[in-house]
């Protein structure tokens, strides 16, 4: 059989019927204020900004945009609450305020997926199956914690920081305000939430779930705003503690403003995330997990497997698989049931991908894009591998932050590991072998913080997750992720 | 690069190997690649998330019904049960003429002639389980004498057993011997190798016997007999699946896959179908080259049917039982 | 006093195993806390401080990827060197402290006692920090605390040996190399104790230790891009502030303190490990 038609037969197939989830489900206000002491407040200069949907760059919503003195107000609520509330309240009633809130996010799961899906382009699969259960999932593991904070390994009667400034990315919105505050109420902190300007919905949704939760007013505040709202939350003196996750230029520069304050920092940054791939990987798992490594998310993922690096025996075999599994991947409506990838979260991260790949082509790699049909309006990227990248060029190097995967090869295990280190991130590595002896090898001296070993992308409220070196500092999730909410 | 380029970066045999000796059976089945049973699982669930709706669906309704090999083997089958399957396999729905008849009837190798006058020359293929179905356990001479008697009788197609004993004690030339001698036996008729995957266990067996029952010259590859525990599953079918589309880029030759055992429902269905899709491409959907082993999942899909046409849901006994 | 005259010794860095003089061919004259002429120590520069970081670099994966228990081994006979040089040790601790015998000869105790509490951590760490995770799903999941990589120590100005050894063996113990810039006024402790290292199997490079002008060698190693990890507790607060936004420049682990910790906390050791996380997923 012909290997081309054999490709192409396969997009004809059995052609999807639109399958889309009910756009009526989310809710969505035409408007949204700050959430500060308990209540949504319109903000003190009454300024706003929409939210687009980036798939249909049709507006959502109008949000409010935090001033310093909103910012301020969020924090003196949460300060009063974590010294007249939260810091009285025993960890047996922190732990049932944290099962509620999981349980109020299962109960609301259909109309966050959807949501989430509109805000930030994501398939409603991945929102549906991924983010939202996963958001639930952390706010179940903390709330355990609350009451045996003893029993984590740092000591008896660890102590909270006090208030918590939590500044999360557009990537996973819901997700990473779970991250941030299942972890930091279970240790007794108050929080000042700000979520990305881009994506700042279902956060505000959460707050609608507090409110149901009964959280007490001032323990939990969201602010909505862009980078000046988390600048100043990361000024504040009130604040004790910073936590970030987004790039390692905008880390770089919280580290240096935090260097003058007390305040605790944990940074979750940027990746260049290798993918080793053995000559003796499981080959058809392995395919999918090059794929969900690098396209999950469209590739807006910290620990992406965006470089691919594969041994040289089997390097013409993996590409040409891979791309042929391009071809099938399901790009459009992120609201279709049957869609695999998304649109881009926002024209300026657009650019940036376009900007980068276009180095790459310019740097002499070969590139392979998908040749499926984009959507006319919004923001879309077609699926794209490069070949023949060397590991100086700029697009195996940078973090693309989109749906572009890099392929190197190398010979042995030695220059895999060293091939895999030569980078100043390291957040995420995936090794793929079939014998463990050399992968556990390979595990040791990866410097990263999560190695994925015949996986890719995979998350637990259970698993801890960061960085090393410039990707960041701080553990979330797990009992390490204790740490960074606690005064040890 | 365009997707030809890459496909010329390979240069391939065009040929199955021969296989000229165990050793090098055996050393061409351990260089596959290995199976993880988590990530082929977590595919196969991926794909059950696919949604099927519309036109889609009745298509894909209409193409499973073509696929099914309607199935009766039991002790307690008759000339009389088998007629009226026969006739269930040409007019599943005897007021609506659009659905399209059953792929075969699948029967014991004594029932054939009864199958056979039944279906006359009707597009609906008599299959028959031989070689000592379901647990193959007969000398060679007894499994090839029920092959002969069930082709003569008039079956098309015969679904035989291979030795799971044989292959897990490491026989494979043996295994492989029987399919080809099987094979022979068949004359015109069209072999199905049931792999029985519940009893091979795991992924990495399912993959080898594949491969196996593939070079020695299977036209169709198949799970279950429906008789033992565990019978077929999705992600035992997309490693199947992988099987047959890699094994037609290795050698050119295109062999079927048959999931059978436990299929009741129509959206099970849908899932196999949607595997196939998107593993071994749409080159597969047809009756030529992958079928459903079932008996109950003929009404279901019929219900569904009706369901799609009417906008509402239907009484199981709007279809016979048969 | 004896009639025999006193050889004296010349003090020098310690980097990648072996006892140089600063490349630069300075040195300060560093007096006892009374105010009288104690050395002429080796006045490192940015390029002493360079090879170190070279070494360190070097060093470490093998520090590291040796096993736990050896590790162990290791910093135990360091403190059975210090212990032999007790003396010796606390001479020096009371010349830069300026306290008496017997305060001095506490110090010491304690200082090598913290040693042997650091020995006994090597193989606990990826215990007490690490662990089997139970995610939800067939994965074998596993936390394992890992080094930062290199971390420079900028010592306790004031606790010329018992600060310097916990600033020092806390990285050390997690499998850290370390680059230590001793106290400016009060360096000769951390010299003996680095000559002690020489005899206690450290391979060459996984501890360095320069002497010199704090203000003109921490601000080298805060903006040291392949430096991954930096203890401050040798500066005062403002010093501390500017080297710690220096250090973001490359997102270091840092570690700030007023003064010397000798308490059971974890925290320095925490500082400088980072955990990671492997999954691999379990299926026949």
């Amino acid at each position: 059989m012909n290997e081309k038609n054999l490709a192409n037969s396969q997009l004809g197939a059995l052609v999807y019927d639109p399958a889309p989830e009910s756009a009526s489900i989310a809710r969505i206000k035409s408007s949204y204020g700050l959430f500060i002491d308990g209540a949504f407040t319109e903000a003190s200069a009454h300024e706003h900004f929409v939210t687009l949907n980036p798939a249909t760059e049709e507006v959502l919503a109008t949000v409010s945009r935090a001033s310093d003195a909103d910012v301020d107000r969020a924090v003196r609520s949460a300060r009063h609450a974590y010294e007249k509330v939260w810091s009285k309240t025993t960890g047996a009633e922190r732990a049932k305020y944290l099962f509620r809130i999981a349980r109020l996010i299962q109960e609301r799961s259909r109309e966050l997926a959807v949501v989430e899906t509109l805000d930030n382009g994501k398939p409603i699969r991945e929102s549906r199956d991924i983010d939202i259960p996963l958001a639930a999932a952390h706010f179940f593991y903390y709330a355990g914690w609350a009451d045996k904070l003893d029993h984590a390994g740092y000591g008896a009667s660890p102590q909270p920081l006090g208030v918590a400034g939590q500044i999360i990315p557009w990537n996973f919105p819901l997700l990473m305000a779970a991250w941030k505050l299942a972890p930091a109420l279970a240790a007794g902190n108050t929080c000042v939430l700000k979520p990305a300007e881009t994506t700042p919905l279902t956060a505000l949704v959460l707050a609608e779930i507090l409110e149901q939760a009964e959280l007490p007013s001032g323990v939990v505040n969201i602010i909505t705003g862009d980078g000046s709202t988390g600048a100043a939350l990361v000024e504040h003196p009130g604040v004790d503690k910073i936590a970030f996750t987004g790039s390692t230029e905008v880390g770089r520069l919280i580290q240096q403003r935090v260097a003058s304050s007390a305040k605790h920092l944990t940074l979750e940054l940027g990746g260049k995330g290798a993918n080793i791939v053995f000559e003796d990987a499981p080959i058809d798992e392995m395919i999918e997990g090059i794929i969900d490594g690098i396209f999950f998310n469209q590739g807006h993922v910290c620990c992406a497997g965006s470089r691919l690096l594969v041994q040289e025996s089997i390097a013409d075999e993996v590409l040409r698989r891979l791309v042929r599994r391009v071809e099938q991947l399901r790009v459009g409506d992120p609201m279709d049931k049957n869609t695999d990838v998304g649109a881009i979260n926002s024209a300026a991260q657009l650019a940036r991908i376009q900007e980068l790949t276009a180095f790459g082509e310019r740097e002499g790699a070969t590139r392979y894009s998908s040749a499926c049909t984009l959507p006319d309006k919004g923001y879309w990227f077609a699926p794209t591998v490069f070949a023949d990248v060397a590991q100086s060029h700029r697009i195996a190097r940078e973090e693309i932050f989109g749906p572009v995967l890099s392929v190197l090869t190398f010979r042995t295990p030695d220059e895999a590991v060293a091939k895999a280190n030569n980078t100043n991130y390291g957040l995420a590595c995936g090794v793929w072998s079939e014998k463990g002896s050399r992968t556990l090898w390979v595990a040791e001296r990866l410097r990263a913080g999560v190695i994925w070993a015949n996986t890719y992308n995979r998350f637990d409220p259970a698993s801890p997750f960061g960085g090393v070196r410039e990707s960041g500092f701080g553990r979330e999730g797990g009992r390490q992720g204790l740490e960074a909410y606690l005064n040890v | 690069m365009a997707p030809e380029e890459i496909g010329v970066i390979i240069a391939r045999s065009n040929d199955a190997p021969t296989i000229e000796s165990e050793a090098q059976l055996r050393a061409l089945l351990s260089g596959l690649s290995g199976v993880d049973a988590v990530g082929v699982e977590a595919r196969a669930a991926k794909l059950a998330t696919r949604s099927i709706k519309k036109s889609t669906k009745m298509t894909a309704i209409d193409l499973a019904i073509s696929m099914v090999d309607l199935t009766t083997l039991e002790g307690a089958d008759t000339p009389g049960r088998v007629r009226s399957l026969c006739t269930k396999a040409l007019r599943p729905d005897p007021r609506d003429l659009t659905v399209p008849s059953v792929a075969a009837v699948c029967v014991y190798p004594d029932l054939v002639a009864q199958a056979r006058t039944a279906l006359g020359d009707a597009n609906v293929s008599v299959a028959a389980v031989a070689t000592a179905f379901p647990s193959g356990r007969a000398s060679m001479a007894v499994k090839l004498l029920d092959v002969r008697e069930a082709v003569e009788a008039g079956a098309d197609e015969i679904d035989m057993v291979i030795d799971r004993g044989a292959f897990l004690a490491g026989r494979l030339g043996q295994v492989y011997e029987e399919i080809v001698a099987v094979k022979q036996a068949c004359g015109d008729a069209h072999l199905k190798v049931i792999l029985e995957t519940g009893e091979l266990v795991t992924y990495d067996n399912v993959r080898r016997a594949s491969w196996l029952a593939m070079l020695a010259g299977a036209d169709f590859i198949k799970t279950s007999t429906g008789k033992v525990a565990v019978n077929a599953t999705p992600p035992v079918a997309l490693v199947m699946l992988e099987a047959v589309r890699d094994f037609a880029e290795t050698s050119g030759r295109v062999v079927g896959v048959k999931v059978a055992g436990g299929i009741r429902s129509t959206k099970d269905a849908m899932k196999y179908l949607v595997i196939v899709n998107e593993t071994a491409g749409s080159a597969w959907l047809t009756p030529q080259r992958f079928r459903f082993g079932a008996s109950s999942l003929l009404n279901d899909l019929l219900m569904q049917r009706l369901k799609q046409q009417r906008g509402a849901y239907v009484r199981p006994d709007e279809f016979s039982g048969d | 006093m004896s009639d025999r005259l006193e050889v004296r010794k010349t003090y020098k860095l310690l980097v990648n195993g072996a006892f140089p003089r600063s490349e630069s061919g300075r040195t300060y004259e560093v007096l006892s806390a009374r105010g009288e002429f104690l050395a002429n120590v080796a006045q490192g520069s940015r390029k002493d401080l360079r090879d170190a970081v070279v070494a360190a670099r070097a060093a470490q994966s093998k520090w590291w990827s040796s096993s736990a228990y050896n590790r162990g081994q290791v910093i135990y006979r360091c403190a059975e060197m210090a212990e032999s040089r007790r003396a010796e040790l606390a001479e020096h601790v009371g010349l830069a402290e300026g306290v008496g015998a017997k305060q001095s000869a506490k110090s010491v105790a304690r200082a090598i006692d913290r040693i042997i509490w650091y020995a006994g951590w090597t193989d606990k760490v990826a215990q007490v920090f690490g662990g089997a995770n139970p995610v939800a799903g067939p994965f074998f999941n596993f936390s394992v605390p890992k080094p930062c990589g290199v971390v420079a120590v900028v010592a306790s100005q004031d606790s010329s040996l018992e600060g310097f050894v916990d600033q020092v063996f806390a990285p050390l113990c997690t499998g850290n190399s370390v680059i230590a810039v001793s106290s400016e006024r009060r360096p000769t402790p951390s010299i003996l104790l680095g000559e002690m290292t020489a005899t206690s199997d450290f391979p060459p490079g996984v501890l360095n230790i320069v002497t010199g002008v704090t203000s003109e060698l921490a601000p080298i190693l805060a903006s040291h891009e392949d430096v991954d990890g930096i203890d401050l507790t040798g500066l005062d607060q403002s010093a501390a502030t500017e080297l710690h936004a220096l250090a973001a420049g490359s997102i270091k682990r840092v570690f700030r303190s007023s003064a010397h910790d000798t308490s059971s906390s974890t925290r320095r050791l925490r500082t400088f490990i980072d955990t990671s996380t492997v999954w691999h997923t379990i299926g026949q």
